[in-house]
């Protein structure tokens, strides 16, 4: 195990850039999720970690080890594959084994360690099995075991579950971290299910155009989003356009005054709400910022209710009552009075 | 009867095509192994009565044994050699993107397509002129033959190999390397199991074809240097007994049987 130090990554494809500047330090044991949209670099990310991608610029760190220009076979970071890659001809026991055999381990010597990595993932007794003869499920934690058995320095899962039936992926989801805990096992995981990273994470890199837009824990990114696109790819944000008049005041484009903590500066803004701190009827009333608004549109899912709603002409914004007993769904055009406090936004620069 | 459980025509008609093509393929082949057992030194119909002397005689005629053995030693290097050059080929055609690959594809097929005369006569005169050139006894050498028929092979090993490695997932050979195993390791123990059955049908559809040429050899034996498929033919123009039939017989049973414990391993049908 070691701690694992990529150092300002930088990866271009002639005048494309893929991943820019991504520099991001992972404690040892540490399990770190890079999460983002598809094309957003993640994937090239861990590739050039694994050593199948060279990076143009900046260097890689495991432990104490620059391993930039090492080749994938000298690197010791145990990739679980996407697709699972399996050695179809080979048995469970084979495949475990391989890693070990590169390591020129004694065959007497290895068995006992493919049993107990085959035991890690409750595969014991499946040695004999051609990958072909197990479900995906099972062939995702061959795929683990392979990987553990090497006991690599870092640990390098991409999108390792996004081939599993959604109620397997929920299992799945808790063994390995389970595992990684238990291991200590320093990980990275590449993603773009929000739901996944949110879980199994205990930090996470959020990534869009090659750009690490954001490093923090998952409360961090909700509760803190470094940016707009953070606001709205980590959880729902409602947006409103506008400009900010005043130290902590801010007019929409449809001339809404709202008075807001965090409007400092001046200029274009958007100000983001979390949906679930914009209250409703008569819990909004004792607030500082209450408007009559106008539902638009509402969508019944079960625990909450979505409700679509404009503020003025331009302003139209999103926001959810918990389904408690007797809340009615508010017709659409019908005014509601709805509130929140002045520090329940966030105000981010507009971006062109 | 319900017009639903009669054979459509046009399924009639297919069955019917099938047949006759399955007879015309087979018919030679049946008509040689008759005529292996004939018992009369001229064939004509019916036969006098029926004999396995043609056999023996087959067996213990000197220039279809000098002629067999040279064939399997020419077939055999030629297979080798045409593996170790189409191989690595067809891993570059598949797997990089080539200036002009698509021509080179076609070029490494043509010798399939060329027809023998063509290729023996411009190999001929390919052969004197190096041999003038260099100084170097080529012409009618051992080598030199065994380099032509690498050239028949190649095609074969090229079109199947390449066929394998097209829908090959090089996801695992990443997987190998990410275990520590370097390119050569990673060839040896996952790419090559699993383009197996191509490199098998390979070499057998190629050490075959070199096997049974004739018209391209024909130009490229030196003196006391026949292939079986020439001593056949040198002797037929001498004789029309059976022996040639028997002869021809033990080479269709022999690469009958190769074919059959190929596809034990192999599912010839699913590569070919």
């Amino acid at each position: 195990m070691a701690r694992l130090s990529l150092e300002h990554l930088r990866k271009t494809y002639g005048d494309t850039t893929v991943v820019d500047d991504v520099a991001i330090n992972i404690a040892d044991g540490e399990f770190l999720v890079l999460l983002g949209p598809s094309g957003c670099g993640k994937t090239t990310t861990l590739r050039m970690v694994a050593g199948f991608i060279a990076p143009t610029a900046g260097g890689i760190t495991i432990g104490e080890r620059s391993v930039t220009t090492l080749p994938p076979w000298k690197r010791n970071c145990g990739l679980v594959f996407q697709s699972y890659a399996l050695f179809p001809h080979m048995t469970v026991a084979e495949n475990v084994a391989f890693g070990l055999e590169m390591r020129k381990i004694a065959p007497a010597d290895r068995a006992p360690r493919v049993a107990e990595a085959l035991r890690l993932v409750q595969l014991a007794g499946f040695d004999e099995r051609y990958p072909r003869q197990l479900s995906g499920g099972q062939q995702q934690r061959v795929a683990l075991a392979r990987a553990l058995a090497m006991e690599p320095d870092v640990l390098l899962l991409d999108e390792p579950l996004s081939n599993l039936d959604a109620k397997l992926r929920q299992e799945v989801r808790v063994e390995i971290r389970d595992l990684q805990r238990k291991l200590g096992l320093t990980t990275i995981m590449v993603t773009h299910d929000q739901e996944e990273a949110l879980t199994m994470a205990d930090r996470l890199v959020v990534m869009e155009k090659g750009k690490v837009r954001q490093i923090g824990t998952q409360r961090e990114l909700y509760e803190k989003p470094a940016d707009r696109f953070v606001a709205g790819f980590i959880g729902r944000s409602a947006f409103l356009d506008g400009e900010i008049t005043a130290p902590s005041r801010f007019r929409t484009r449809g001339g809404v005054e709202i008075g807001c903590a965090a409007a400092t500066g001046s200029g274009a803004a958007t100000l983001a709400l979390r949906p679930e701190r914009i209250a409703v009827g008569g819990e909004a009333e004792a607030l500082p910022n209450r408007f009559q608004a106008r539902v638009e549109h509402a969508s019944y899912l079960g625990a909450i209710l979505d409700i679509d709603v404009s503020l003025s002409e331009h302003d139209r914004m999103l926001l959810q009552i918990p389904n408690k007993a007797g809340v009615a769904e508010p017709k659409p055009g019908e005014t509601i009075t709805i509130g929140w406090a002045e520090d329940a936004g966030l105000v981010y620069p507009r971006e062109a | 009867m319900s017009a639903s459980s009669r054979p459509s025509l046009g399924r009639i008609a297919l069955n019917g095509a099938a047949g006759i093509a399955l007879v015309y393929i087979l018919l030679p082949l049946i008509f040689v192994t008759w005529l292996a057992f004939f018992r009369q030194e001229i064939p004509s119909f019916p036969p006098e009565g029926y004999s396995v002397k043609w056999f023996a005689a087959a067996a213990n005629n000197q220039p279809f044994i000098n002629g067999f053995l040279l064939s399997l030693q020419v077939a055999v290097a030629a297979t080798l050699i045409g593996l170790v050059i189409g191989v690595p080929a067809s891993l570059a055609l598949v797997r990089h993107r080539i200036v002009l690959g698509p021509m080179f594809n076609t070029l490494l097929l043509l010798p399939l397509v060329m027809p023998g005369i063509v290729l023996g006569t411009a190999l001929y005169v390919f052969q004197i002129e190096t041999e003038i050139a260099t100084g170097l006894p080529v012409m009618g050498s051992l080598g030199g033959l065994i380099m032509a028929h690498a050239l028949v092979v190649i095609p074969w090993v090229v079109r199947l190999v390449t066929a394998s490695l097209v829908g090959f997932d090089r996801t695992i050979e990443e997987a190998a390397q990410n275990l520590g195993a370097g390119p050569f390791t990673t060839f040896r123990r996952v790419t090559l199991p699993s383009i197996r059955p191509g490199l098998v049908a390979a070499a057998l559809f190629g050490f075959v074809t070199s096997f049974g040429n004739l018209e391209m050899s024909l130009f490229l034996v030196g003196p006391g240097r026949t292939t079986l498929p020439i001593a056949i033919l040198q002797y037929l123009e001498w004789k029309i007994d059976p022996t040639v039939a028997a002869a021809s017989l033990i080479q269709i049973v022999l690469i009958a049987v190769a074919m059959i414990v190929t596809d034990r391993y192999v599912k010839l049908s699913r590569v070919v």
